[in-house]
This record gives C-alpha cells, structure tokens and sequence, in this order.
C-alpha cells in the first residue's frame, strides 16, 4: 500500500505544488511550487508577514490547504499523512519544550510521539543528543539551559526519528550571534553529511550562505528561486533582498 | 499499532510528570472539594433533609450524600485545568508538537483525555482517603467498583474541556469558561442536592439538573459506590462523552481553519 502511495519523485524530497492559502480575505500564500532535493539546504528568506509561517502550517498539516499539494519524501501529505509526517522533523519558530521536564524527559516524550520506545529511543535519543554535543545536559531540566542550549536540543528532537526532511521556522530568533552562527553552521552540515532535505526559514540574510538554495517569499508569492550566489549576482544578499521586498511592495 | 499505544504511553507519562512536578495543582485539587466537605456540609447538614432513595437504605447524614458529588467536582475542575493546560499549550507552541506526530489525531486528543483521566482519579482516591479519615467510608467493593465509573466520567468531562480548548481562542477568555460552564454545570446538578429538592423550588431547574451530563455522572459514581450499576446513568455519560468528542475532533480538525481569520 505505501509503495503504490509512494510518488515518483525521488530526487526530490519535498514538492510544493500550486499551494495557495487564505485568512478569510487575506491571501496568505498565492498558489506557490517548488521542489528541493536530497541533502540541500534551501533558505527561505522573507520579510514578516510573507507567509513563511503559513507555508510551515501547511507542511506539518496544522492547516490543510484548500488547494495544492504537498509530497513530503515521496509521500502526498494530504492522502497519505502519516507516513507524509514520520518521515518530517519540525523546529517551530515558538518553544515547544516542556520547561519542568528534563532534556531526557523531553525527548522520550517526542520519541514516543513517534512510536519509537525501549532500546530503539534510548540509542537514537543518545545519538541525536551526541551529534548537538548535549549528551552531558540530558538529566538538566529545560528550565536551566540558555536560549542557544534550547534551541539546540530542539533540532535534536527533530532528528529523533531519523527524519528526511527537516523544517526549521526562524529557529534563530532570540539568540546572540555566536549561538545562531553555531546552529546555522550545524544544519548546513547536517544537511551535508546526512543527506538531509532542510527548509530553512529567516528573514535574517547572514543565515544563507552563496552556495545555498534560496527562495525569497513575499506577499505571498516566489520572486526569486535559485543558488544564492545567482540570485545576487553582483550584489550582496541584504541589497538583493532589500531591493527586491521594496519594488515589489511598490 | 504498537506505536499508537506507545505515543499513548508517553503522553499518559508526560501528563503524570507534568502533575508530579505541579504539586500545587494536587493539594488544591484535594483542598477544594475537602472545604466543602468539612465547612459547607456542616452547615448544611440540620437544612437539609433527605428521603431514603435508591442506592440509599438508609437515611445518610448530608456528607454521605455529596461524597459522589464532590468526586464529581474533583474530575471536573481536573477536566477544565486540562482544558486550560491545552490553551496555554496551543498559545505556547506545544500543542503543534503533538499535532504534527504521525499518529492519528483523534488517537493522540484520545491518549489526551486518558492521561487527564488518570490524574484525575488519582486526585479522587486521594480525596476518598481523607474523607475515610473524616470517618466517611464506604465498603471495599464501593471503592473498587467506583473506578470503571470514574474512568467513564472522567473522560466526558476530559472531553468537554477539550471541546472547550478547541473553542477557546485566548488564555484570558478561560474565565468565561468557569462563569458559563463549571459553575452551572456543577449547581444545577444532583451535586449538592437531589433532584426533589430541587423540584421543590422549580420544576424547570430540575430538568435542567436531570438532563445535565454531570449529573448522570456523579449519580453513576453514587450508584457504584454503593456496588450498583446505573444503567441509565452510564448511557447518559457514554452518550455525552462520544458528543463532546466528536466535537473536539471537529475543533482540532486541520482543515477547520481554511479560510478562517488569523
């Protein structure tokens, strides 16, 4: 049953397909396509308020579009959700940790979130804890760790699973600049060395690198799709950026 | 389907974490129903009066009587703190990490209410224990026999405050919520009074409190604390339970907010 689900795409781990979204009125996402592969990082820039947010309530299913699609590591999200979602790590822009609880505490949750239990959770919750360098925190109750160490064991969580695709929505924000200059580094690697599909959302341009895919979304729409590098040409990426979010407000 | 009862597990272990570690919630749980025990069934105790009715065989002094209603009181007051929990929850970003595991939604809202539920019957036994010290005990069957009756009540009142979690769009508008729903819910029931007490004072209110789900609920626990099945009692409660249910899966429904405002 999930092979005949599983969609001929294989190089490509995340497909959007003609997704469009509404508030009431207000068009939110206005029929939007695009496609990464395996092991590419790809940067979603844009400003607040372009549909960033609204584009990740659509990938996780917290709102289901009422027009396009979306193939997550082969699977249609909307026919086939479960397994759509096993294979999708999320880091959401707000918190979603326990406070009270500890890391370890946390984690087991999430894991069991996703069936995994006993022996198997205990070895990937380690593993995921080792490659973010947080094994020695796991017993610390979230409460006690700083702003860069939550969000750190949060990108931890989301590799539980052993996902292949992961979506981080603005995971940076309220962090100081060493820490977000390490996590950003981190994903860039992970997404190398594992084979991981990543969607990074920021409206933060010292986050994507030249050799990044980018994609900037303003009200709405793609205006630009391409390697960094190509898309700014000459410029840098703040100007590119910023010229392009000014005209097409104009 | 292994795994659905493993994301049952963790939720149920993360709920009873979360009550461990919340000790506050459990003494004020245990405190509340314990004041009216001990301070509002004194003084109503010589005010009034009651007729031996089924499961009664005897007359019962007024303490008796609102046992199984303050067990009632301790499960709904558990089911609205799980509703507030759930909001603050959702405003927090929480909430997004159980809805977007794989498992089926209805089966993680589910694991949800079984948790709450379990909490709550905790609180309940507790409850028992120090009206037992108060000298108001039943027999060994009654305790056992109560917890199927708890467990079915339990999750409709779980249910209703998830009903209510899904409605409830802003942590402030919770107050609301104990003007128009607890506070009715819990007066105009068998609680505190029977049913002709309250014919007495006015035919409407007493179909109000007949046709209540809490009180069907809490004469289900009367029922089995005395060892009695109340047939009509738990058709009522289950009956309510799948209502308030199916509502709560119609408010947590993705889909549900297309095209709605932000």
């Amino acid at each position: 049953m999930s092979e005949l689900n599983q969609i001929n795409t294989s190089e490509f781990r995340l497909t959007v397909e003609q997704l469009a979204y509404s508030y009431g009125q207000k068009q939110a996402l206005k029929g939007i396509s695009f496609q990464i592969e395996a092991g590419k990082f790809c940067a979603l820039l844009g400003p607040n308020g372009a549909g960033k947010s609204t584009l990740f309530s659509l990938l996780t299913r917290l709102l289901i579009p009422p027009q396009g699609k979306i193939n997550l590591a082969g699977y249609n999200l909307e026919k086939n959700p479960r397994k759509a979602l096993s294979k999708l790590g999320v880091v959401f822009q707000q918190p979603t940790l326990d406070l009270d609880l500890t890391v370890l505490q946390n984690l087991k949750y999430f894991a069991s979130l996703h069936g995994l239990h006993g022996k198997t959770a205990r070895l990937a919750i380690e593993e995921a804890l080792e490659r973010l360098n947080m094994l020695e925190r796991a017993k610390e109750k979230v409460r006690a760790l700083n702003g860069g160490h939550r969000r750190r064991m949060e990108i931890a969580r989301a590799l539980i699973h052993k996902p292949q695709v992961l979506l981080l929505d603005e995971p940076t924000v309220g962090l100081d600049a060493a820490s977000r200059k390490a996590i950003t580094d981190h994903v860039h690697d992970l997404a190398a060395r594992d084979s991981l599909t990543v969607l990074w959302a920021t409206h933060l341009v010292d986050e994507v690198w030249s050799d990044d895919r980018l994609i900037i979304l303003h009200q709405g729409e793609i205006i630009r799709d391409g390697i960094c590098s190509d898309v700014t040409g000459q410029k840098t990426l703040a100007a590119t950026f910023q010229t392009l979010t000014q005209s097409e407000a104009a | 389907m292994i795994e659905m009862f493993v994301a049952l597990y963790g939720i149920i272990y993360r709920e009873g974490l979360r009550f461990i570690y919340q000790r506050g919630r459990f003494f004020s749980a245990l405190v509340r129903p314990l004041v009216w025990l001990i301070v509002f069934a004194a003084g109503f105790r010589g005010a009034l009066g009651f007729s031996i009715e089924p499961p009664y065989e005897t007359y019962i002094t007024y303490e008796v009587y609102i046992i199984p209603g303050l067990c009632g009181m301790v499960q709904l007051f558990n089911g609205m703190q799980s509703s507030l929990s759930l909001v603050y929850d959702r405003e927090m970003g929480s909430m997004r990490l159980l809805l977007t595991s794989p498992m089926p939604r209805w089966w993680l809202l589910f694991s949800k209410l079984c948790g709450g539920t379990i909490i709550s019957i905790i609180q309940v036994y507790a409850f028992l224990a120090v009206a037992a010290i108060f000298g108001i005990h039943f027999s060994a069957f009654g305790y056992i026999a109560i917890l199927p009756a708890l467990m079915v009540s339990g999750l409709m009142l779980g249910a209703l405050g998830l009903v209510l979690s899904s409605t409830i769009k802003q942590l402030e508008n919770f107050a609301g919520v104990m003007n128009f729903v607890i506070f009715p819910m819990f007066f105009m029931s068998t609680a505190l009074y029977p049913l002709w007490k309250m014919a007495e004072a006015s035919p409407i209110l007493r179909y109000i409190c007949a046709y209540n789900p809490f009180s069907q609920a809490i004469e289900l626990i009367r029922f089995a604390l005395y060892g009695e099945f109340n047939g009509i009692a738990f058709l009522w409660v289950v009956g309510a339970m799948i209502i308030f249910m199916a509502g709560a899966l119609w408010g947590y429904n993705p889909s549900k907010s297309a095209g709605a405002k932000r």
